[in-house]
């Protein structure tokens, strides 16, 4: 296992690798720059300004410095257009944002995913299903933009609960309308993938078993169906938590929380290399570690898996 | 560098608005007798987008600048109608046939961290800007207030200590030029001119403008800043006009989408925001007291591509004519926008300082009248059903510009055949494309850089870099090179404008006007007169309701 895992994190540098100079060349073959602006600046005054940020310099070697400040100092340079401001410092502050609303989102939409497939599955064909898969199917047609200013409405303008946006360091009456509008659908897609993994397991001959040995409802449910009716959620699971974590741009647009999917998409249209990388390499490198996290849990469910 | 340069200073010398010997009397809130004021005076507004940045020296965008107005205070600032009032500096002279400027500066204002506002702090912060190391955006600013040195600092050929500035005591401040500006003074209402602290820009380098880290002279400070969330700014104690400020907090909301943020507005999260394209009239007959409109120093308008590059069709005078003659300016004012905007037919807005919109002949048709003569004019182009008229009319993305190209595009089909591609583009792309005159017909917009004519009116000269279009016209260049040294340039800037509405290298279709939900509780102290919209959160004030 422990050198499955070395394995895994050895291929991950060079994927990341590929991963920075691919996004290194698509960001530099669009057309204009961090420095393109409305009202042209004098030749002096911008060959001033990208002395200062190494754009005056060969491509291959910006981005050779670029990997070089990363690998040795962890420095992801300054940010092109908040001039004050590092990559470090702008993810720092961003992140977290994604990551609370992000967390929450996630840890709602499995609970009540998992529960709603789970009682589907149990009560077949009964009441119960037709209301939860009927529940999942209109939570999964209501995508984060339409769910947002649904939400909206309802709290902020009728009935004057909720603020209807911001973040204000993350206190719980921001974080209610994001969360939810972020894990509908997230909810709907775990509830109908746990409901069919869970009939086709309760179909199986070992539950056929249990339930011949007399065993309890309870017991074969929890004990023995949970465990291999999970795999197919878990492989769902690791993609999703990234995609919650890093920030979904509708939830951080509509809502405006600051987290860095909103970032991510400003950075990318007003050309700010150093923080459309950095964000990038965020996301790379959460999707490597949390797939091989999925991996690892694989084995631990599934005695057939081994690495 | 050269002509960018030529041309701002060639629109500030021929200025004679900005001459203001006498000062106004310095303003702070002023809130008028009787009065009652409400007990909660926090100000929060919608910003579109994070701000560059809060150091006076690198700030390039206008929500930037907006907090840099209110965390500093340079030698001088506007007033609620745009005119100079005192700031750090109580008093200024010119000598020397106005190339030396001397400032007195007032003894009380102080740093918020109690050390006193010197003039070295000017000098330290000019020379700041002038210095490549810092590479200011806005180093060429130093360059078109004609400080002796400044461009060779920026080339990177003297030292920053070279520039010609000096502070003979802590507070006097004089100025050395390389050229008479009468109107020098009003340029030190321009943020990147404020004083910066050189012993905490020193400490904590690039970070200094951090809360926490931030020294600033302003009537605030920053006390809280969440990237692309929020900026809070509170009440400087050590202020010197402090006893005279009302509002207590600021808070700038970053809000991407003005949809949102109306939805927000009308929860009565937000004191200020702007309103949305089209919606001004229902949201007026709704809240007819905080839906205002007021003129602002920017027009919307369609460059032709004059260029080699550009449509043949475009070099055809009569073309170009028709094409602004069949846009009915009223129908995208009164049915699109409907923000109180101003049908355009001359570039330069009517609220411009000192400039009356000249009687351009085909501005006093009616609309029947101009589509008659559009029809005209194109046939005699030779263009017709036969043979319709075609061409790409480029934007960049958004829903506004969309709607005002649709309704173009459609008109120039009904009346006149002409087949046009709407096109749009991202924003960057768009400025990329249309800088390199790879388009037919493309949308432009344009908000004058001081209160006065030839803020506009220099981007139809040849030489200037902000010519999309590459119109050039000699007699043009000559009157705009003559306004420069002209005591009232006004006669120049009118037949600019007749020689435009004649040659028609552009379509003027709109002037802008500021469209905004605001508070009625601040509505009465905001300074609407101000076409630059410079505001100071420091003169405002909220109202009991």
């Amino acid at each position: 296992m422990f050198k499955f895992i070395l394995k895994r994190l050895g291929v991950a540098i060079p994927t990341l690798l590929i991963l920075i100079i691919f996004s290194f060349a698509l960001m530099k073959l669009a057309p204009g720059g961090p420095f393109t602006s409305e009202k042209p600046l004098p030749p002096q005054v911008l060959a001033n300004i990208e002395a200062k940020y190494g754009l005056d310099q060969p491509n291959y070697k910006q981005l050779t410095n670029y990997i070089v400040g990363i690998v040795t100092k962890g420095d992801f340079g300054p940010s092109f257009r908040y001039k004050d401001r590092s990559v470090n410092d702008i993810i720092a502050q961003g992140f977290p944002i994604t990551l609370k609303y992000g967390i929450w989102s996630f840890i709602l939409a499995v609970l009540v995913g998992v529960t709603l497939g789970i009682i589907a599955a149990v009560k077949h064909n009964s009441w119960i299903d037709y209301t939860a898969v009927g529940f999942s199917i209109s939570a999964q047609v209501l995508p984060n933009f339409v769910m947002a200013p649904i939400l909206v409405i309802i709290f902020t303008l009728w009935l004057n609960l909720l603020p209807g946006g911001g973040w204000n360091g993350g206190q719980w009456q921001y974080l209610v309308m994001p969360v939810i509008a972020l894990a509908t659908s997230y909810m709907a897609s775990i509830a109908r993938i746990t409901r069919s993994s869970m009939l086709e397991v309760l179909n199986s001959n070992f539950i056929r078993t249990a339930k011949a040995k007399g065993l309890p409802n309870r017991v074969i449910i929890f004990k023995h169906a949970l465990k291999p009716a999970l795999l197919p959620v878990i492989t769902y699971l690791g993609p999703t938590f990234v995609a919650m974590i890093t920030g979904s741009v509708v939830i951080d647009m509509y809502f405006s929380t600051g987290g860095i999917g909103q970032m991510f998409v400003n950075a990318a249209l007003n050309r700010d290399y150093s923080v459309i990388m950095g964000i990038t390499i965020l996301m790379g490198v959460l999707t490597v570690l949390f797939n091989l996290m999925v991996d690892v849990l694989y084995a631990w469910i599934d005695p057939k898996i081994r690495y | 560098m050269k002509n960018i340069t030529k041309i701002i200073v060639a629109g500030l010398v021929g200025s004679t608005f900005l001459v203001a010997p006498v000062l106004a009397p310095v303003l702070a809130a002023q809130v008028p007798a009787g009065v009652k004021l409400a007990a909660d005076q926090t100000f929060t507004y919608r910003v579109l987008d994070e701000h560059s940045s809060v150091d006076p020296q690198i700030v390039e965008d206008v929500s930037g600048s907006e907090l840099v107005r209110d965390l500093f205070e340079g030698l001088l600032n506007q007033n609620a109608a745009g005119e100079l009032v005192p700031g750090v500096a109580k008093s200024w002279e010119a000598s020397n046939g106005n190339k030396t400027y001397t400032f007195k500066l007032r003894k009380d204002a102080k740093w918020s961290n109690g050390d006193p506002v010197v003039a070295g702090d000017f000098v330290y912060a000019w020379q700041r800007l002038a210095n490549p190391e810092t590479a200011s955006p806005y180093a060429w600013f130093m360059e078109i207030m004609s400080l002796e040195n400044a461009s060779e600092i920026v080339a990177g050929d003297k030292k920053p200590s070279e520039l010609g500035v000096s502070a003979p005591d802590d507070y006097t401040l004089v100025v050395n030029l390389t050229a008479p500006l009468p109107y020098f003074a009003a340029m030190t209402t321009h943020a990147s001119t404020f004083p910066s602290p050189q012993k905490v820009v020193e400490e904590f380098g690039s970070e200094w403008t951090k809360p926490g880290n931030i020294v600033s002279n302003g009537a605030y400070v920053l006390t809280e800043h969440v990237p692309s969330e929020r900026s809070v700014r509170e009440r400087n104690p050590m202020y010197w006009n402090d006893g005279e400020t009302v509002i207590n907090k600021v808070v700038a909301l970053v809000i991407n989408d003005e949809n949102i943020a109306l939805t927000r507005y009308l929860a009565g999260e937000l004191d200020r925001t702007e309103v949305p394209a089209g919606q001004y009239p229902s949201l007026k007959k709704e809240y007819p007291n905080q839906a205002i409109s007021f003129p602002k120093l920017c027009s919307y308008y369609y460059s032709f591509n004059v260029s080699d590059s550009g449509p043949e069709a475009f070099k055809d005078k009569r073309v170009r004519q028709a094409l602004s003659y069949a846009l009915d300016r009223n129908v995208v004012t009164e049915q699109v926008l409907k923000g109180g905007q101003f049908p355009a037919y001359t570039f330069t807005p009517g609220s411009t300082a000192n400039f009356t919109i000249p009687d351009v002949a085909y501005a006093k048709m009616s609309q029947a009248e101009r589509d008659a003569k559009a029809k005209e004019l194109m046939a005699s182009a030779g263009y017709g059903a036969e043979n319709p008229l075609k061409f790409d009319l480029l934007y960049n993305t958004s829903e506004a510009h969309k709607k005002v190209a649709t309704v173009a595009a459609q008109m120039w089909k009904q009346k006149l055949g002409a087949e046009v591609t709407l096109a749009n583009q991202e924003w960057k792309v768009f400025l990329e494309v249309r800088g390199k005159q790879d388009f037919d017909l493309a949308r432009g917009g344009w908000c004058g850089d001081y209160n006065e004519a030839s803020t506009f009116l220099d981007l139809m000269t040849t030489p200037s870099g902000y010519n999309d279009g590459k119109y050039s016209n000699a007699e043009v260049d000559q009157l705009m090179s003559d306004a420069k040294t002209a005591s009232d340039p006004s006669a120049n800037y009118t037949r600019v404008e007749e020689i435009m509405a004649d040659e028609m290298p552009i379509i003027p279709v709109y002037h802008y006007t500021g469209v905004y939900m605001m508070n009625e509780a601040i509505v009465g102290s905001w300074p609407v007169k101000n076409v630059e919209q410079n505001w100071y959160s420091r003169d405002l004030y909220k109202v009991a309701q």
